[in-house]
């Protein structure tokens, strides 16, 4: 066999395994979708993506906007934004400002703050769960969106200091120091040197707080009592948990692809940036 | 340990000379909402669980201090929640040695091949990382139920090759199979960390091993393998962290059925908390929790000196 020809198998080889990992990878959420045309007994035994005969899927994506609940899927997003958009804007501010003296300044507590930094980056939140809900209690604050955000104003999240030291290791030195030379104090270096080369990584650590908190799930769960006030994670599994026999699936299918279109415009608009972002956590440099 | 102090000894650079004063105090301005986070946030309910693990406490009458009671019924008592306990704890194990292997193997592998150069890895890249983002959410749960069903998509699909019917979601033996699948397919945050370190490996290195006439598999595995071992360390320690944690796929594909086979311990623990409201027992359980993840942690690390290689 000539080296042509090898070649050639080989690059059909690898497509075919990346084409079938894909067709894994999507094709859950496209059977998903399907299912907005589909009847109950089509859903719960077929496994085509086409349905037989197709309903009326505006009708399922009207239903589903509505809801099997009080209130429609709309108050429930904005139910969940209002919490989000503080947490992110929180958690961007003081997890750069921490990562921006850890990674660009000397003194005397740094290894201290550092090595504080990774031993709660390996913590699982499980330990602080109970504490926290009796501080929050004690507080008067359950059933408000305090709880779901104000943490994130204090740099709690670690993973997001890492990510941002990892990224802000690589800029070099020399951008400070004229920044310095020009007469910036550190704050004005950080906002309008640091910030716009770091853009990736820090729409990266808003992306994925945005994210992370759309699916968050057992702490609305916990704090959240009140149904006005659900976001729309537990309403949804408060719609999939219906005892009513009469209900049509395929409304909660639309329902489902509703809850789930914010976070892919977002992440789709800031591809790009994303995924340079999530590979640098990894780099050791 | 010798890690961690690599990692923060590579933090340390040389001091800056200016006006020092004022330079110090903006820089501890800034730590500020830092530190009392640490304080208010993770220290004060670090300590707190503790004191609360030793309390018998049901929120209504005051709480009763009894010593070391809550961790012997879970680790040796003969009642329901110490039984329960137990059975939490070998689910999470399965759990865990199922996700973890599963995760880190598929998610190089997928990372080796598209590492080839081919054209079209954007269109890849975006498609395996598109469940990363939507794996956690209610959505994905709601189908993940209804395609691993009696009769559901997954085993239609199975039945196109002659594979009989499984009882995915009611039989004992494979419910924890479906979670860990649903793990598996959220790869692609791992996978990315892979490639990037992937991509980083010195071309040179290649040409060196494909003039001694090594194969690309030979090659990977001599290699590609030792250099991005400090890769390797850091996704299996944050996988491992994550699956032992894991609530979501538990509560709502499984609900911990059937007969407690999907019974992760952070779902044991929710509900010794917010069900019945056994707060003292259900801190216990979480610090016996913490200990077990942090042995494995601290063994990942201490082995690292034997594996992982640096190259500074």
């Amino acid at each position: 066999m000539n080296m042509q020809v090898k070649k050639k198998i080989n690059t059909s080889l690898r497509y075919g395994v990346l084409l079938i990992v894909a067709f894994f990878m999507l094709y859950p959420l496209l059977w998903m979708i399907g299912g907005i045309w589909k009847n109950n007994s089509e859903i719960f035994t077929s496994a085509a993506f086409w349905p037989r005969e197709p309903l009326n899927g505006w009708e399922s994506i009207r239903q589903g906007w509505t809801t099997n609940t009080p209130f429609n899927i709309g108050h429930y997003f904005l139910n969940t934004l209002s919490f989000l958009v503080p947490r992110v804007i929180a958690n961007v501010a003081s997890c750069i400002l921490t990562a921006y003296v850890v990674s660009r300044f000397s003194f005397k507590f740094k290894k201290i703050v550092f090595a504080s930094v990774i031993v709660t980056l390996l913590m699982p939140d499980v330990v602080f769960r109970i504490p926290m809900y009796l501080l929050w209690r004690d507080l008067n604050l359950l059933n408000t969106y305090f709880p779901l955000w104000l943490d994130n104003a204090f740099a709690t999240n670690s993973f997001f200091i890492f990510l941002l030291i990892q990224f802000m290791r690589t800029i070099p030195r020399e951008l400070d120091e004229a920044a310095k030379m020009d007469g910036c104090n550190s704050f004005q270096t950080l906002i309008y040197i640091l910030l716009p080369v770091i853009r990736p990584a820090v729409i990266t650590v808003a992306l994925l707080t945005f994210i992370w908190g759309m699916n968050d799930f057992l702490g609305p769960l916990i704090y959240v009592t009140e149904v006005a006030r659900y976001p729309l994670s537990i309403a949804m599994r408060m719609a999939m948990d219906t005892t009513d026999s009469a209900v049509e699936w395929r409304n909660i299918f639309a329902m489902s692809v509703m809850a789930i279109v914010p976070s892919l415009i977002l992440f789709f608009s800031a591809q790009r940036y994303f995924i340079e972002g999530i590979a640098t956590t990894g780099s050791k440099e | 340990m010798e890690n961690v102090k690599k990692m923060v000894s590579a933090t340390r650079e040389k001091p800056q000379r200016t006006n020092k004063k004022s330079r110090f105090n903006s820089i501890y301005l800034y730590l500020l909402p830092w530190f009392i986070g640490i304080l208010i946030f993770r220290l004060y309910p670090f300590i707190n669980a503790i004191y609360l693990s030793l309390q018998n406490n049901n929120l209504i009458t005051d709480p009763e201090f009894i010593g070391l009671a809550n961790y012997q019924e879970l680790l040796f008592g003969s009642t329901q929640t110490g039984v329960l306990f137990r059975t939490s704890v070998m689910v999470t194990f399965r759990y865990v040695f199922l996700t973890v292997p599963l995760v880190l193997v598929f998610a190089l592998f997928v990372a080796f091949i598209l590492n080839f150069r081919l054209k079209g890895i954007n269109f890849f890249r975006t498609a395996f990382y598109i469940p990363s983002i939507l794996g956690g959410s209610v959505s994905v749960s709601i189908i993940w139920k209804f395609m691993f069903g009696n009769q559901g998509l997954v085993n239609a699909f199975l039945e196109l090759f002659g594979i009989e019917a499984v009882g995915w979601l009611v039989d004992t033996r494979f419910a924890i199979i479906v979670l860990a699948l649903l793990r598996a397919w959220q790869f692609g945050s791992v996978m990315l960390i892979f490639l990037s370190a992937l991509q980083n490996v010195p071309v040179s290195l290649y040409e060196a091993a494909s003039i001694d006439g090594a194969t690309k598999i030979r090659q990977f595995f001599t290699v590609t393998v030792p250099i991005i071992t400090p890769v390797i360390l850091f996704n299996t320690i944050q996988v491992l962290v994550n699956a032992f944690q894991e609530f979501n796929a538990a509560y709502l594909v499984s609900d911990g059925g059937p007969l407690n086979s999907t019974l992760l311990l952070n779902l044991f623990i929710y509900r010794t908390a917010f069900n019945s409201f056994q707060m003292g027992i259900s801190s216990a359980a979480s610090w016996i929790m913490f200990s077990i993840i942090m042995v494995f942690t601290i063994i990942l690390f201490k082995s690292s000196n034997h594996w992982v290689h640096y190259s500074d």
